[in-house]
């Protein structure tokens, strides 16, 4: 038993070295990258917290400049990064009388994969939907704590969440087009958004991004549903990509397909960090290995137990917990 | 039940033949139960297809109707100094009350549902709310007709006229209008309502490209039973007043005037003593029966054109 568990774990550690180094994805990190501009949505959130998120936090990393992190609540890891463009602090998240996440403090860097996994139930999808405040669709799901993005608490009273989520698109576990035309459910979100000029030039681009535009360019007027599971996961996608967001929430976005499906998913994923933040809920920790740069870890009872770079988690996590989980010793 | 010590494996399965008895004796009775509706349906369009045989022409529906029963009667119309006999004033009455009432109850019965399922918080009020609506589903249809006399009629003084046949009506099929749209509302996934709140559609936004959509033709459905229900209730506009012997078809731009309706005419014809009123009244009812399947039908369609899974 244990050494069939030995096994795999050298066998899981020496796979995703080889990812790494193949990659050369996890040594890289683009630590003093590009996030001073991109400060949309603070326009009325002052001018103090834009600075903070950029400015200072490349002369101290780790130090606690940018928003408080209590200690006490502090995962193991490195959960602050250099150039986060979602910070947690202190999130808790009440489903009536249940507390679904305690105390969550970490950061999503800008434009790379922040993986979230975990065990069911941990509360990795509730961190994911408090993101972009899909739990403000729920009756009984109340958030206490602050989660800033681009350093504004979104929580504040004077942020719309309509408006937070046209900045911060969601991929959702089932692919769930709309029962309308290819064409008609990539522009949705364009013609809610009241964006939808040029469209077919931006549903076409979104599709192109999406890698799905070989497939479908012939049949756009097609009914959505008509695609495969994989080509409806692609199109939510674009989708989501058209109205060109910030931030990427997926939450299990392969979990319903099949391997090659997955396997595209997964790709798309790594192309979109070029140009979008992405955060992936996933059950599959080869997955998180493969196509995230950090990865959070959440256990039950929904505690952020380690947060840290894909492959520190991976290779040499500071828990013992966490070590366990990932060696598939339980979960 | 029997212990097998042999362990021998019985090819003919003669203990299972008993079991198998009672489901067969069972499929009978459920056949047969089945086969009541279909047979009472059946009796009654025979008998009155052959009651009215004969009576049913075409003067019948372009007529105003008589006191007269010889005036109706096919033989005579050649010999009348007033001309053929029908129930046109009522044929015209009963569209434009169905009509009415279809305008009124899709404002107020898809309101209504929309609120309920797509607004109102899940609390103790709108689960009250929600089990009345249920309950006045309910209630007798001459409980309704009374509340539109007192209502209707009397307090808001608009006297015995379409308006308040249309709004007794309304009042009548509006809790079934409700239910069957909130079930419509509540068909429609999740998870299209999260993908459109997910691109940053605002919540009307939601509701008037998705979930609406989805949910019209089951609406309309359940919208269409329903006035073909309220085109063949009787007790309501009886006690609403409709009337019985009127020349005129209604006029839909003089809503509070005088109206007669099928129905009322069938009963009142069905009332009379004189035996060739048993003609008419038959010749009425199958004049309603088929408006009233023509209606069925349109629902059956409508819900067949916009099924997905079909």
């Amino acid at each position: 038993m244990s050494d069939e568990t030995g096994d795999r774990r050298t066998g899981l550690r020496s796979t995703l070295a080889s990812v790494g180094s193949d990659r050369g994805r996890f040594a890289i990190g683009n630590l003093l990258s590009t996030n001073a501009e991109t400060t949309g949505m603070t326009a009325n959130s002052g001018s103090k917290a834009a600075e903070t998120t950029a400015a200072e936090r490349t002369t101290d990393a780790g130090a606690d400049s940018g928003a408080e992190m209590s200690a006490a609540d502090r995962p193991l890891g490195s959960p602050r990064v250099d150039d986060a463009i979602i910070e947690s602090r202190d999130l808790d998240v009440f489903y009536g009388d249940t507390q679904a996440l305690q105390g969550i403090n970490m950061d999503i860097p800008e434009k790379q994969v922040t993986a979230l996994i975990g065990p069911s139930g941990c509360g990795k999808s509730t961190f994911l939907r408090s993101i972009n405040r899909m739990n403000d669709l729920i009756d009984v799901a109340r958030v206490e704590g602050e989660l800033h993005f681009h350093g504004k608490n979104i929580y504040d009273d004077d942020v719309d969440p309509v408006a937070l989520r046209r900045k911060i698109g969601m991929v959702f576990q089932k692919p769930n087009p709309f029962p309308k035309s290819i064409f008609d459910n990539v522009a949705y979100g364009l013609r809610v958004q009241g964006k939808d000029d040029d469209i077919e030039e931006k549903v076409h681009q979104a599709l192109e991004r999406a890698a799905l535009i070989d497939e479908v360019e012939d049949k756009l007027d097609e009914s959505g549903l008509d695609l495969s599971g994989g080509q409806q996961q692609r199109l939510c996608i674009a989708r989501a990509i058209a109205t060109d967001p910030e931030v990427i929430l997926m939450d299990e976005p392969a979990s319903a397909l099949d391997p090659v499906a997955t396997s595209k998913i997964e790709d798309l994923v790594e192309e979109l960090a070029q140009e979008y933040t992405v955060a992936i809920v996933t059950h599959n920790m080869q997955q998180a290995a493969r196509i995230s740069d950090k990865t959070a870890v959440f256990l039950t009872g929904g505690h952020l137990v380690e947060f840290d770079d894909t492959n520190k988690i991976f290779e040499n996590p500071e828990s013992d917990r966490v070590e366990d989980y990932i060696t598939g010793k339980f979960g | 039940m029997s212990t097998d010590t042999d362990g021998e494996f019985e090819f003919d399965g003669s203990a299972i033949e008993r079991k198998r008895l009672y489901g067969k004796v069972f499929l009978g009775l459920c056949v047969s139960a089945a086969m009541v509706g279909i047979v009472a349906l059946i009796a009654l369009l025979a008998d009155v297809i052959y009651e009215s045989w004969g009576w049913l022409t075409w003067e019948f529906l372009t007529y105003p109707p008589s006191q007269v029963a010889e005036h109706f009667d096919p033989e005579n119309y050649g010999a009348l100094d007033t001309g053929p006999a029908g129930m046109y004033p009522a044929i015209v009455g009963s569209i434009y009350l169905i009509v009415l009432t279809a305008v009124f109850t899709l404002f107020l019965g898809v309101g209504a549902a929309i609120y309920l399922e797509e607004y109102a918080p899940d609390s103790r009020l709108t689960r009250f709310i929600e089990a009345n609506i249920t309950n006045l589903a309910g209630v007798p249809s001459i409980v309704y007709g009374l509340l539109g006399l007192a209502m209707f009629v009397r307090a808001l003084q608009t006297g015995a006229s379409l308006i308040a046949g249309a709004l007794t009506l309304t009042l009548l099929i509006l809790p079934i209008v409700i239910v069957s749209s909130q079930e419509s509302l509540r068909a429609v996934p999740d998870s299209m309502r999260q993908a459109s709140y997910g691109t940053g559609a605002t919540k009307w936004q939601t509701i008037r490209n998705v979930v609406l959509p989805e949910a019209v033709p089951g609406i309309m459905t359940g919208i269409i039973l329903s006035l073909s229900r309220a085109i063949g209730e009787t007790a309501p506009i009886l006690m609403v007043g409709a009337a019985v012997s009127m020349f005129t078809p209604p006029d839909l731009t003089s809503p509070t005037g005088a109206f007669s309706a099928m129905p009322m005419m069938i009963f009142e014809w069905a009332s009379q003593p004189d035996a060739a009123f048993q003609h008419i009244a038959a010749a009425g009812i199958v004049v309603l029966l088929t408006i009233l399947l023509l209606m069925n039908a349109a629902a059956v369609l409508i819900r067949n054109k916009y099924d997905r899974r079909a």
